[in-house]
């Protein structure tokens, strides 16, 4: 029990968070606004959970300019899949 | 420990969601499918009248068309395109909007971008293939190109198109083998394929 306990990871545990995870391992990499759009969540608090996300070096950033405007692209990194990976396994055994 | 295991179970739902919403365009409608259907079943029949009118309905049948059939021809098949996708647009953008994705969003482009190439490239061809003047080939082709159209951006949108690309493909190869039933095969392709399909849908994903 405690070592499925320890797998869970607190970084997920809110649901923006998770949300931007779950969408990033399965796309290549998502721009800030379709992320928003997706979420149904404000700028401020979408921009301060990916911060937090970037911290633990789970999501990488990348901005660019298409057509002369700024875009914000994000991506998930190996270390964040694998963490990623991690967690929703530790979820599914904890279900068992 | 029941209450974790609630939210655990409500976690699993919201990344299931976000991976679906976010990788396609889930927002098709299915009874677009179903209208889409019943326009090309009424269109062939229009065709079907305007094509065989007053000949021999069970003798070998060739068919040379005027230039005013062919304009008719031309104007009676785009105004189905045109309804078609009309009646399609509107009802996928009121689902989109209940299931929260925008129809112009990054999923629904790229659902375009795999769809649009091959279908524009049927459509040219079957147009080239009117001004020349080989009118048999052009059903089964329009059956062809939006099957392989519908198999590539399957990926990008509900499963299930895959299998009605491969249905039309199938479709358009048996035309072109028993060339000049093509307006048989695409009532069947484009109407009844559709129809079942738009039901199917509806009932899985809609109702």
């Amino acid at each position: 029990m405690k070592s499925i306990i320890e797998d869970l990871n607190k970084a997920f545990e809110n649901k923006v968070r998770l949300g931007v995870m779950s969408i990033l391992v399965v796309n290549e990499f998502k721009d800030f606004n379709s992320l928003k759009e997706l979420l149904q969540v404000t700028d401020g608090n979408l921009s301060s959970h990916i911060k937090s996300l970037e911290k633990l070096e789970y999501v990488d950033v990348e901005k660019k300019f298409v057509d002369r405007k700024p875009r914000t692209e994000y991506r998930v990194t190996e270390q964040g899949r694998l963490a990623f990976k991690k967690h929703i396994a530790a979820i599914e055994k904890l279900l068992k | 420990m029941e209450n974790a295991k609630e939210k655990y179970i409500e976690d699993l739902k919201v990344i299931r969601s976000m991976m679906d919403r976010s990788g396609r365009f889930i927002s098709l409608s299915g009874m677009a499918g179903v209208i889409a259907g019943c326009i090309a079943l009424l269109t062939s029949y229009l065709a079907y009248d305007l094509v065989y009118e007053g000949r021999d309905y069970f003798s070998y049948r060739q068919f040379s068309a005027t230039s005013t059939e062919m304009l008719l021809l031309l104007i009676l098949g785009s105004s189905a395109i045109l309804s078609a996708l009309g009646a399609g647009y509107w009802l996928t953008t009121r689902k989109a909007k209940r299931n929260g994705q925008s129809v112009w969003g990054s999923e629904s482009k790229q659902f375009m971008a795999s769809f649009f190439p091959a279908l524009i490239t049927g459509g040219l061809l079957v147009l080239i293939l009117l001004v020349k003047g080989f009118l048999g080939l052009i059903a089964p082709l329009c059956l062809l190109f939006y099957g392989l159209a519908l198999v590539n951006a399957s990926k990008y949108t509900l499963k299930e198109t895959r299998g009605l690309g491969v249905i039309e493909i199938i479709l358009g190869l048996l035309g072109i083998y028993f060339i000049g039933y093509g307006l048989a095969f695409w009532a069947l392709g484009f109407g009844l394929a559709h129809i079942g399909y738009g039901i199917y849908m509806h009932l899985k994903y809609d109702a």
